[in-house]
C-alpha cells in the first residue's frame, strides 16, 4: 500500500490550510494595514464624538449625544452643509458638461476622414495642455488665484477688467461670488483630468457604430447625444461620483484663498475647514469628530444615492 | 513515495512564500499600533520626572536645575525670528551649563507640532506659544499640562538676587498670565497698541495725529482727498487688529470694567453703550477704506502704507520690525494713541493698550522643568532682555531693560507714548486665549461691521449670542479676572 491512502482525510485538510494558508498569508499585511490606518481611526472618530475630549488629555468624558444635537443648531455647520450642496450639484454639472465638450471636441469634433473619427485639429496639443492645472499641487493652484483673484487692481482679473475700464470685482470678499470663484478654482484645475477619463471612454467606441449612425445622416449634435453620451454613461458615472467626493473637501483652497478662512460671514466655509478649526484652534476634539461623522454619512449617503439613481440599462456592445 | 508533495523546487518556493507571510504577521507592529491610538496612549504614567532630575538648589541655581540635563526649546519663528534664542538665550544657557545639550527647535506651526506630543506624554521643555496656528493655553492648563510659574516669578533675579524677579517687571506682566489665579504663561514681549502712520509723510503734508473722532473723520476726508486711503487693515487674515481698536475705544470710554467684563462673559457685556458707540463710531471710518483690502493680508497691507498709499494702520510695536526690509528711507513710522470718543469718557486721549504679549510656557510633564525655569530666569535678566530688544526689535517686559539700547524711530514712538500714557494704560484682553470661538466671531462679526455688512448694533447683539453660547458651553472651562 502506499503511504497516500492511509491519511486521505488528513492530507486533505492540510492541502486546504495550504491553500488558504497561503492566501491569508498575502491578504494579511493590506488587510492589517487597512485596519490600522483606515478601519481603527474611523472607529476611534465614532467613540471620540461622544466625548468631550480636548484633544490633550488621555481621559476624555463621555458625553453621550450631545455634541450631535449641539450640531443640529449649528449655524457654521449649517451653512457648510448648505455650500457643500450647493457644491455637489453646480461643480460635478459645470465640469462634466465643459470636459464632455472638450473631449467629444478632441475626439469626434473633427468628422469622419476616411472612416475614422477624429478630433479638431491641434487635438494633440490641447489634450495636453488641458491636463496642466491637474499637475499642479493645489496649493500651488491657491497661490495662484490668490494673486488671480486679489480684489484690487493688482489682480489678474481685475487687471483685465481694468483695461475695458470695468471696475473692481471683490472675487472673493463679495459674500454671493466667493464660494463661486473657488468653485471655479475646483473647475479648472479638474476639467483636464476629466477630458482624459472621457476620451478614453469615447476611443473605446467602435467606429463602425459612428460610420452607421453617419450613413444614417447623424449630425455631430446627434452623434453626441445619441451615439457617445449613452455609449460613456458609466464613465460619467464614475466621474460624478468622483466629483461628488470632491465636494465634500475643498478645505485647502478655501483654507489659502477665502477672508478670514471660511469668510466673508461664512459664505466659504466647508465642513473639513470647520472640523479643522474645532479640533485645532478650539481644541475641541469631541465636537469636531461629530463633525467628522456627520461628513461621513454625508458623504455615504451621497455615494450610494449617485450610483442608484444613475444606474441605467448597459448598453452590451 | 516520490509523489507526496511535487517536485522539492516547488515546496521551497510555496514554504518561502508562507514564512515571509507569517513572518509579516507575527513581527508587524500591528498590535502595538492598534492599541496606540489617539485617546489611549501615554498620560497616565508620565507623571513630572523633574524631581528625580534635580539637582541641589542654591542662591545661584534656585530651581535645582541639574548641569547635564537636556533642554528643549521649541520657539515660534513668525516676526520676532528665532535668533534671539538661538544666539542669546541658548548661548546663555549653555554658559552656565556648559554640560547641557539644547536642542533648538523652530517651527510657524506650534499646534501642529506639538499637539501630538502632548497627547503622548513626550513634551519638550519650554515653549513659545505664539503665532495663528497657538495652542490653547486655558485647554492646556485644565488638562493639568501647564507648569505653575509661581516659582520663577518668586525666585530672585539674575541682575540683583536681592529682588524678586516679579519685582523687576513691567507692571501687570504676572497679571497677564494668569489662568484659574495661577501664572501659567509668562508673557515676554511688552507692545503698545495704536494707530501708525508715516512722520515724514505727515510733517510734509502739515497733518497731525488726531486726537477726536470728529477731528479724525475731518483729517480722513483730507487725507482722501490728497489720493490716499486715509485708514485701512487687511480683513483677510488680520482683523483682529482692528478689533482690538474697537476694544481700546470702548475701554477709554468706560474705563477697563468693559473689557473685563468681556473676558469674564458678563451678561451683557456686548451690548453696552460704550461698546456700541465705539463700534458705530468705528464703522464710520471703514467707510473710508477700500473694500478690496478685506480680501488683502497684512503683508499686502503694510506694504501699500510703506507706498504711501495707506495714512492710518492699526497695529502693535513690531509693526516697524516685520517692514523693515520694505520700509523706504521716505518712511518713518510714529504710533499715535487712538482718538477719544466723547468728552466724558473715563480715559485721556493719552492713553494706551500695552500689554505683555508673546506666550511661553512650560509643561508641566517635561523631563527637564528645572532648566525650563531656568532658561526663563535667563530670559528675564537684563542681558537676556536687552539682547532680545535687539535681535527681535521689540521691549522686553523686563523694566528698563532698553536703557541704553538705541530705539528706533517706531520704538522709540512708542516708548514716548508709553511714558504719555502714564499710568492710563487700556488693559489686554484675555479671552483671545481663553475663548478662541469667541475670538473667531470677533474676527468675523469685526470684518462685516468694518465694510459695511452689519451696523454697530447688530454687530453688539451677534457678540453677545456667542458670547452667552460659550457662556452655556459646558465643555469649555470657564476663567475669570479682577485686574
Amino acid at each position: 500500500m502506499r503511504h497516500g491512502d492511509v491519511g486521505g482525510a488528513g492530507r486533505l485538510a492540510s492541502n486546504k490550510m495550504r491553500k488558504y494558508g497561503f492566501i491569508f498569508s498575502f491578504l494579511v499585511i493590506p488587510v492589517v494595514l487597512y485596519a490600522i490606518f483606515v478601519i481603527s481611526p474611523y472607529a476611534q472618530a465614532f467613540y471620540i464624538s461622544l466625548t468631550n475630549w480636548r484633544g490633550i488629555s488621555a481621559n476624555p468624558q463621555f458625553v453621550g449625544l450631545e455634541n450631535f444635537t449641539r450640531l443640529l443648531s449649528d449655524d457654521v455647520f449649517w451653512a457648510a452643509v448648505r455650500h457643500h450642496a450647493l457644491l455637489l450639484i453646480a461643480m460635478p454639472l459645470i465640469t462634466i458638461a465643459i470636459a464632455l465638450f472638450f473631449s467629444f471636441l478632441l475626439n469626434l469634433g473633427g468628422g469622419s476622414k476616411g472612416g475614422r473619427m477624429s478630433g479638431v485639429a491641434g487635438s494633440k496639443f490641447y489634450r495636453v495642455v488641458y491636463f496642466f492645472p491637474q499637475v499642479l499641487a493645489v496649493a500651488v493652484v491657491g497661490v495662484l488665484f490668490q494673486a488671480i483673484y486679489r480684489p484690487d487692481a493688482t489682480g489678474v482679473l481685475n487687471g483685465l477688467l481694468g483695461i475695458f475700464h470695468i471696475g473692481e470685482v471683490g472675487w472673493l470678499i463679495n459674500t454671493n461670488l466667493a464660494l463661486w470663484s473657488i468653485m471655479g478654482v475646483v473647475i479648472w484645475q479638474s476639467v483636464g483630468f476629466y477630458v482624459v477619463l472621457f476620451s478614453a471612454g469615447m476611443s473605446a467606441i467602435p467606429s463602425d457604430v459612428f460610420e452607421a449612425a453617419a450613413l444614417d445622416g447623424a449630425g455631430r449634435f446627434r452623434l453626441f447625444f445619441s451615439i457617445t453620451l449613452p455609449l460613456i454613461w458609466d464613465t460619467i458615472q464614475v466621474g460624478w461620483v468622483y466629483l461628488g467626493i470632491a465636494a465634500f473637501d475643498c478645505f485647502a483652497l478655501v483654507q489659502v484663498l477665502s477672508v478670514d478662512r471660511g469668510g466673508p460671514d461664512n459664505a466659504t466655509t466647508v465642513l473639513p475647514l470647520e472640523i479643522w478649526r474645532t479640533a485645532f484652534t478650539f481644541s475641541k476634539f469631541g465636537y469636531a469628530s461629530a463633525m467628522g461623522v456627520a461628513l461621513f454619512f454625508l458623504t455615504i449617503t451621497f455615494a450610494a444615492l449617485s450610483l442608484r439613481v444613475t444606474r441605467r440599462e448597459r448598453i452590451e456592445l | 513515495m516520490t509523489n507526496s508533495a511535487g517536485s522539492p523546487k516547488d515546496i521551497t518556493r510555496r514554504q518561502m512564500l508562507r514564512r515571509i507571510g507569517l513572518t509579516a504577521l507575527v513581527a508587524g507592529p500591528a498590535g502595538s499600533m492598534l492599541s496606540a491610538c489617539a485617546t489611549g496612549g501615554g498620560g497616565s504614567d508620565a507623571t513630572p520626572t523633574a524631581a528625580s532630575s534635580a539637582a541641589a538648589t542654591s542662591a545661584a541655581n534656585p530651581f535645582g536645575v541639574k548641569a547635564d540635563a537636556a533642554l528643549e526649546v521649541v520657539i515660534f519663528k513668525g516676526g520676532l525670528g528665532d535668533s534671539y534664542a538661538t544666539d542669546v538665550h541658548e548661548p546663555l544657557y549653555k554658559k552656565e551649563f556648559p554640560g547641557a545639550t539644547v536642542k533648538h527647535v523652530a517651527t510657524q506651526q506650534i499646534a501642529q507640532t506639538l499637539q501630538p506630543r502632548f497627547a503622548s506624554g513626550d513634551v519638550p521643555d519650554f515653549i513659545a506659544n505664539s503665532g495663528s496656528d497657538l495652542m490653547d493655553n486655558g485647554a492646556l492648563q485644565t488638562e493639568g499640562q501647564l507648569l505653575d510659574l509661581t516659582a520663577l516669578f518668586e525666585a530672585p533675579s539674575i541682575d540683583d538676587p536681592s529682588k524678586k524677579i516679579k519685582d523687576t517687571l513691567i507692571p501687570g506682566t504676572v497679571e497677564s498670565g494668569l489662568i484659574a489665579g495661577k501664572p501659567y504663561i509668562l508673557n515676554y514681549v511688552s507692545s503698545g497698541y495704536g494707530l501708525w502712520y508715516n512722520a515724514k509723510l505727515f510733517q510734509e503734508k502739515g497733518w497731525a495725529a488726531p486726537k477726536t473722532f470728529d477731528e479724525f473723520k475731518t483729517l480722513c476726508e483730507t487725507i482722501k482727498k490728497a489720493g490716499l486711503t486715509p485708514y485701512a487693515y487687511a480683513g483677510k487674515n488680520a482683523s483682529y487688529y482692528q478689533y482690538w481698536m474697537i476694544l481700546i475705544t470702548a475701554a477709554k470710554v468706560e474705563g477697563n470694567q468693559v473689557l473685563l467684563d468681556i473676558d469674564n462673559l458678563a451678561d451683557g457685556a456686548w451690548t453696552k453703550d460704550s461698546v456700541k458707540q465705539s463700534a458705530a463710531a468705528w464703522a464710520e471710518i471703514g467707510k473710508f477704506m477700500d473694500k478690496s483690502y478685506e480680501g488683502l493680508i497684512h503683508t499686502e497691507v503694510q506694504t501699500r502704507q510703506n507706498q504711501d498709499k495707506i495714512a492710518f494702520y492699526p497695529s502693535g510695536s513690531w509693526l516697524e520690525n516685520e517692514q523693515k526690509s520694505n520700509t523706504p528711507a521716505t518712511f518713518e513710522y510714529a504710533v499715535t494713541p487712538t482718538p477719544s470718543l466723547t468728552s466724558a469718557d473715563k480715559m485721556p486721549f493719552e492713553a494706551i493698550r500695552s500689554a505683555a504679549g508673546e506666550p511661553y510656557i512650560i509643561p508641566a510633564k517635561a523631563k527637564n522643568t528645572a532648566g525650563a525655569l531656568e532658561y526663563a530666569r535667563i530670559m528675564l535678566s537684563k542681558e537676556g532682555a536687552k539682547g532680545f530688544t535687539e535681535k527681535s526689535g521689540s521691549l522686553t517686559v523686563v523694566s528698563g531693560a532698553a536703557e541704553g539700547l538705541s530705539l528706533s524711530p517706531g520704538l522709540k514712538s512708542v516708548n514716548d507714548a508709553l511714558t504719555a500714557a502714564g499710568a492710563n494704560i487700556v488693559t489686554y484682553s484675555s479671552f483671545e486665549n481663553w475663548y478662541k470661538e469667541l475670538e473667531t466671531e470677533l474676527r468675523k462679526q469685526t470684518n462685516s461691521l468694518m465694510f459695511g455688512r452689519i451696523s454697530a448694533d447688530e454687530f453688539c447683539a451677534n457678540m453677545q449670542k456667542k458670547a452667552d453660547s460659550v457662556k452655556a458651553d459646558s465643555s469649555i472651562t470657564k476663567q475669570n479676572r479682577t485686574v
